[in-house]
């Protein structure tokens, strides 16, 4: 199932079928802002700045996949007391107005249980999750829960993966498939890695799922110049930074703006 | 002690939890793996390395006055007189060989009290490999000696800052490297731990102590046999070592001995990190905790997978000693025997000292797993005047 009727995947799909770029910030869960704002004051910023849908990461102590922006956000947040069970809560509380996709680690989800979590997940009202050390081979138990519950699974598929490989984990993707942009963790770099075009012109071949692009998209230009071949981008350690060096919800959303702009302007 | 499933699996522990990007790489580390390992070439330059270059077979030692005062009769593994001062090398050489095999021309590695850093350093050198080593920032202050031995090999110490500052994120940051650097880069993993084929492959290259205590014990002991075998577990290579030697004799006891603050196997419940999913010590919510131990080569809250198998079926048990045991058992076998311990290794003693009454009459080997001239700058300042 190649989800038209899938809340995430639809969303991004309404994006590209008008000819549009998609754009997926992401913003660490329970990150403190300057009050009264609050981490959800900035995801309803980031979603009115022209976010086609958010990541919202549930910070674990050992993020593997993170550079040093996101693990200090993590730190941070879980300095301030956040854990999965109070942050899906407020999710559910929230209308933020474009999908959710919760991005985190494979044990925060396995010690919540597979599927206590796809179901919390659900009930919370969040479309899709992201485990970036869940592989293909290890997915079987999540994907299974997470089909039940009708959570969609994004799958990440890397630069280091045969063409066999790319159309195994497209297949299994759901929501949209995240291209990982280079070998590398999570942050931004001063220039577009080469591997980042590569890897969407080898996935868009095998798939009609929405490519978006992660890891190393960290200005509006390598955005626009990633998505000459890709439906669209997930920017993270930009929209990280800027919200712990402002506090501001206004500034985060000014900075999704520029993405946007750059985008639409193509 | 065989060969994991086809899914990475010591009963239901271990796997391959790793982004993406290195899943390939894995795969093509296993494929490698077994194909050298069955190369008759391979394995004969290993172990002529082992022998004129490690120093192997390293002796078995009868601890005479210890084992007096014990009323136990105390068998140490001698693996503190290999090169480099520990068991690590007999992994490090294996993983150098197969990184060479490979193309490779740079190994990463983590380290926590700095004996695997070493061992690696020193193999780096030996291959003319380039070489990183990832140590937590605390380990660092506390080893000094070994941080400055890694710089002296050539490699490059690399301050692991994050979370607690030990092993632990000096794991996540040696992986953090190998996911950018992994086309030219092995990952030269010091324990039974990580992800598949990690726990099996560093077992397979410590077989070696196992199988030559196993022989020696058949020309030293009359039943051939010793009633326990003893060893410290942090990751638990030294123990999967020794074990492996004596796992098919259900006669023989095995124990792996965890420190009290950092004892995944009898404080931790299953959990996922580090690629593998194993006991682990973790908070309600899944957060990995920090461990707490005298010694920086076991201040780990995790556990390779196969002893959380041989745990959970029962195969081995695994106690764990304090710090003030560990300090009492240090002393002990430096005046008894004039072998001074790695605090690592003299946890196993320490249990052994223990556990004196129950193990009355037998016959106990220990895996003295490391010399202890790394911690001897620690001890002076925690002992100082009460020598």
């Amino acid at each position: 199932m190649s989800g038209e009727g899938t809340t995430l995947q639809a969303a991004l799909g309404r994006r590209t079928a008008s000819g549009g770029k998609c754009l997926v910030p992401y913003l660490t869960g329970g990150l403190p802002q300057a009050p009264p704002a609050d981490w959800l004051t900035t995801l309803s910023a980031i979603a009115g700045a022209g976010a086609d849908a958010i990541e919202v990461g549930v910070p674990f102590s050992d993020p593997v996949m993170d550079g040093p922006v996101i693990q200090q956000a993590s730190e941070e947040a879980l300095g301030a007391g956040v854990n999965p069970h109070s942050l899906l809560d407020r999710l559910g509380s929230a209308d933020v107005g474009v999908p959710l996709a919760v991005m985190t680690y494979a044990n925060l989800v396995f010690r919540f249980g597979w599927q206590r979590f796809a179901e919390t997940l659900a009930d919370s009202g969040v479309a899709a999750a992201i485990l970036p050390d869940v592989p293909l081979e290890e997915s079987a138990p999540w994907c299974s829960a997470a089909d039940a519950a009708g959570v969609e699974t994004v799958m990440l598929a890397a630069p280091t993966g045969s063409d066999e490989r790319l159309q195994a984990v497209v297949e299994r993707a759901r929501g949209f498939v995240y291209a990982v942009g280079l070998l590398g963790v999570t942050g931004e770099r001063s220039e577009l890695a080469s591997t980042s075009r590569v890897i969407a012109r080898r996935l868009r071949r095998l798939t009609d799922k929405p490519v978006l692009v992660g890891v190393g998209i960290g200005s509006p230009d390598q955005a626009r110049e990633v998505c000459q071949d890709a439906d669209g981008v997930v920017i993270g350690s930009a929209v990280v930074r800027t919200a712990m060096a402002t506090r501001s919800p206004e500034a985060v959303a000014d900075l999704v703006g520029e993405f946007r702009a750059a985008l639409d302007a193509g | 002690m065989g060969k994991p499933g086809p899914d990475g699996r010591f009963g239901g522990f271990g796997g391959r939890f790793v982004p993406e990007t290195l899943v390939p790489a894995l795969q093509e580390l296993e494929a490698a793996f077994v194909e050298a390992w069955a190369d008759p070439a391979f394995t004969s330059e290993l172990d002529s390395l082992l022998g004129s270059y490690a120093g192997r077979p390293s002796p078995l030692t009868e601890c005479h006055r210890l084992s007096e005062e014990l009323g136990v009769r105390l068998l140490l593994k001698r693996e503190d007189l290999n090169h480099t001062g520990s068991h690590k090398i007999n992994n490090v050489l294996g993983q150098a060989l197969l990184a060479r095999r490979m193309g490779k021309s740079r190994l990463v590695a983590e380290t926590g009290a700095g004996q695997h850093g070493v061992a690696t350093a020193t193999a780096a050198a030996l291959f003319g490999l380039e070489c990183d080593v990832y140590m937590g920032e605390v380990d660092m202050a506390r080893q000094e000696l070994n941080v400055f031995r890694m710089r002296l090999l050539g490699a490059r110490v690399m301050p692991a800052s994050s979370g607690s500052r030990t092993l632990k994120d000096a794991v996540n940051d040696a992986m953090r490297d190998w996911v950018a650097t992994v086309e030219d880069s092995h990952y030269c993993l010091g324990s039974v731990m990580g992800p598949h084929p990690y726990p099996w492959m560093v077992r397979e290259f410590h077989r070696v102590l196992g199988r030559e205590a196993e022989s020696q014990c058949r020309d030293l002991l009359e039943g051939g046999l010793p009633d326990t075998v003893v060893a410290c577990v942090g990751g638990g290579s030294n123990a999967a070592g020794i074990f492996s030697g004596f796992a098919e004799h259900p006669e023989v006891d095995l124990v792996g001995v965890e420190p009290a603050g950092g004892a995944a196997v009898g404080h931790g419940v299953p959990g996922i990190v580090h690629g593998m999913l194993s006991y682990l010590m973790q908070d309600e919510w899944g957060q990995v905790t920090e461990a707490e131990s005298i010694s920086a080569g076991l201040d780990y809250p995790g556990v390779g997978p196969e002893h959380s198998h041989l745990a959970e079926t029962g195969r081995a048990e695994y106690p764990s000693v304090t710090d003030d045991e560990v300090v009492e058992a240090f002393v002990s076998l430096s005046r008894t025997e004039g072998i001074i311990p790695a605090l690592e290794s003299a946890h196993a003693l320490a249990w052994v000292i223990r556990e004196r009454e129950r193990l009355e009459s037998c016959t106990v080997l220990v895996n003295l797993s490391g010399r202890g001239d790394k911690d001897v700058d620690q001890m002076m300042g925690l002992l100082g005047d009460r020598l």
